[in-house]
């Protein structure tokens, strides 16, 4: 009853904040967009024949000398803007929910465990956890990057290129999701409904994942938001870098250093209309973010 | 005191051996050292003797403790990339990304505390809403876009700064300086504010939420129902109180400036440890890449060690428990 209350609440709350709705609706207009895309765009920019030489370096449609057809310009290659972004928010949006999903499962699971054995296993998670928060996230992936190049026979790397990102990013995230998880179970723990279940005998692994985690999903909600938010930004700084993908699968970050080259001349939009779309996508799963911490926090508001 | 002290710098101590263990781990187990080190035309025989005279054949601890006592004298090895010692690389490169950070570390104090204290003190503010809402904006825009962003008002629209390199240098005793030139500080300014705007963000919302939290406190409320002037409840009891957590922040902090200014190295083109990071990332230099982590969980402890004795220095309750 409380939590459906606090569920109708949460959405009363969304209902009457506009900057919420905002990034919501931007939000999922983007993913929308971002599943679609074999649909929706008009050219495929990893098919050579879907796009011309012809129609090269087009500038979008309020500007002269446009063509109707590429509402926002096309790239050097002829490729339709729209069409590349798409695509490119498709592999970032893959790559960060891939990457979200293995830290939580990993977060989650470890930070479940270490609440309910408590003690040693506990420390010692704890103190990795501890190592792994002073190491920024983008040295991690960095490094696991640098590492999966000097082990990975050169021949497959290439093809791995984006399971070795999604990995670098997924090591780098966990430990948010392993700490919340582990914190709030602590809480849970004292509660007469875990130590029935455990006087029960029932199996650790059921009071952890039947009992305590459905009632821990609040802050970890919020976390996965917010972290969304974070594997797509590393995602696109490591592209940025050149270390990401390569420029024949372009994701946000690759399209933005791709546009790099075009930061001296007249074609701003090559440069300017990705970097625009993957500040506006960040800032609304931002927005979303905030809110929901507001929500699962009420001390805050 | 005493023994707080040296239970810190013993922690360091282990820090420093598990960093150092993980880069040599970097070292012996990506790659084969000796196929780095040997072309193709050298001969397995060669190559045998090559590897028993480096001593890759002894015992797994004797080469880490050979490797340990070997970086305690500031012997770091060669780069596979350009066979030059990795020590000397590193060390010209320590002062451009030094001095970076550091001006970027002031830039994010100096604008994000006064405004953290004024965004809580007026939480229903005009002012205070549209601060948060850049700071969320400032969260979102990655550190390469702000680079980008600067580099093209600044650098390509209105011309007024350099948009790569460190400008003009002083060679103060070895250490290569930009801080003493107009055309160094120049240079400086577009990476530092692009290293500070995160930075900043994180510094305003940290003395904002400790400064809020501070301000809910029991000792406030009674000094405001005695009547103490708001003046003095703000910026002298408050305040004094909500430095102490900031204080270790900037510690933690120092870790993410080095880190972010790999990228801002990246798009400043900087010629700091950074930048050597990222293309001995990029051509497998695993001895460079091993020493670069070394060197980075240094500074970090260093820090960390020093924030840890302010620390003490501040907070009156540490030295207590330690009497009793």
């Amino acid at each position: 009853m409380i939590a459906f209350l606090k569920r109708y609440e949460g959405i009363w709350l969304f209902a009457h904040s506009p900057t919420a709705i905002i990034a919501g609706i931007v939000a999922l207009a983007i993913l929308i967009g971002a599943v679609f895309a074999p649909w929706i765009a008009l050219v495929n920019p990893y098919d050579l024949s879907s796009f011309s030489l012809f129609d090269g370096l087009l500038p979008p449609v309020w500007q002269e000398g446009a063509n109707p057809k590429f509402l926002l310009g096309t790239d050097d290659q002829g490729r339709d803007m729209i069409s590349s972004i798409l695509y490119g928010a498709r592999l970032s949006l893959v790559i960060g929910i891939a990457a979200l999903t293995i830290a939580a499962v990993l977060g989650v699971g470890l930070g479940l465990a270490a609440g309910y054995y408590g003690g040693r296993f506990d420390a010692i998670v704890m103190r990795i956890a501890d190592v792994q928060l002073a190491l920024p996230a983008i040295l991690t992936a960095l490094l696991i990057d640098g590492i999966a190049r000097g082990i990975l026979p050169a021949a497959i790397q290439q093809d791995l290129r984006v399971a070795v990102l999604t990995l670098a990013i997924a090591l780098s995230l966990w430990v948010n999701f392993a700490r919340t998880a582990r914190a709030s179970s602590f809480v849970q723990m004292n509660k007469e409904y875990v130590q029935a279940a455990i006087m029960m005998g029932q199996r650790p692994s059921r009071v952890m994942f039947v009992h305590i985690l459905p009632n821990i999903l609040g802050p970890l909600l919020v976390i996965t938001t917010v972290d969304l938010a974070s594997a797509i930004l590393l995602e696109a700084t490591l592209s940025f870098l050149g270390i990401g993908l390569p420029a024949d699968s372009p994701s946000l970050g690759t399209l933005i250093r791709i546009g790099m080259q075009f930061l001296l001349s007249g074609e701003w939009w090559i440069l300017w209309i990705p970097t625009l779309f993957l500040v506006v996508l960040v800032v609304s799963i931002n927005i979303l973010g905030d809110f929901l911490r507001d929500v699962f926090n009420p001390r805050l508001r | 005191m005493a023994y707080f002290i040296l239970k810190r710098l013993i922690q360091s101590v282990f820090v420093m051996l598990a960093v150092a263990f993980l880069a040599f781990s970097l070292f012996r187990f990506v790659g084969d050292p000796i196929t780095q080190m040997t072309g193709v035309e050298t001969s397995v025989q060669d190559q045998e003797r090559l590897r028993e005279e480096l001593g890759l054949n002894d015992p797994f601890v004797t080469q880490f403790v050979r490797f340990t006592g070997d970086m305690l004298q500031g012997d770091f090895g060669f780069s596979y990339r350009t066979r030059q010692p990795v020590a000397e690389m590193i060390a010209t490169r320590i002062p451009a990304t030094l001095e970076l950070g550091v001006v970027a570390l002031l830039i994010s104090l100096i604008v994000g505390i006064p405004a953290g204290i004024y965004t809580a003190l007026r939480p229903r503010g005009i002012a205070t809403q549209a601060i948060l809402m850049a700071t969320l904006v400032g969260v979102s825009i990655p550190t390469f876009v702000i680079g980008i962003m600067l580099i093209f008002i600044f650098g390509v629209q209105l011309g007024w700064l350099p948009t790569f390199g460190r400008g003009g240098t002083v060679q103060i005793g070895g250490w290569e300086s930009s801080l003493f030139t107009v055309d160094g500080w120049r240079a400086l300014l577009l990476p530092a504010i692009t290293l500070g705007v995160y930075q900043l963000t994180l510094t305003m919302r940290l003395v904002r939420a400790e400064m809020m939290e501070v301000m809910r406190s029991d000792y406030i409320r009674f000094g405001m129902a005695r009547g103490v002037p708001i003046r003095r409840l703000h910026y002298r009891h408050a305040l004094a109180n909500t430095m102490v957590p900031v204080i270790t922040i900037i510690g933690l902090q120092f870790g993410g400036v080095i880190a972010f200014s790999i990228v801002t190295e990246s798009v400043f083109q900087w010629p700091g440890m950074g930048l050597l990071f990222l293309e001995s990332i990029r051509f497998v230099d695993i001895p460079v890449m091993g020493v670069y982590l070394v060197v980075i969980a240094f500074f970090f402890v260093l820090v960390n060690l020093i924030v840890d004795l302010l620390y003490v220095a501040i907070d009156p309750r540490l030295r207590v428990q330690d009497v009793q």
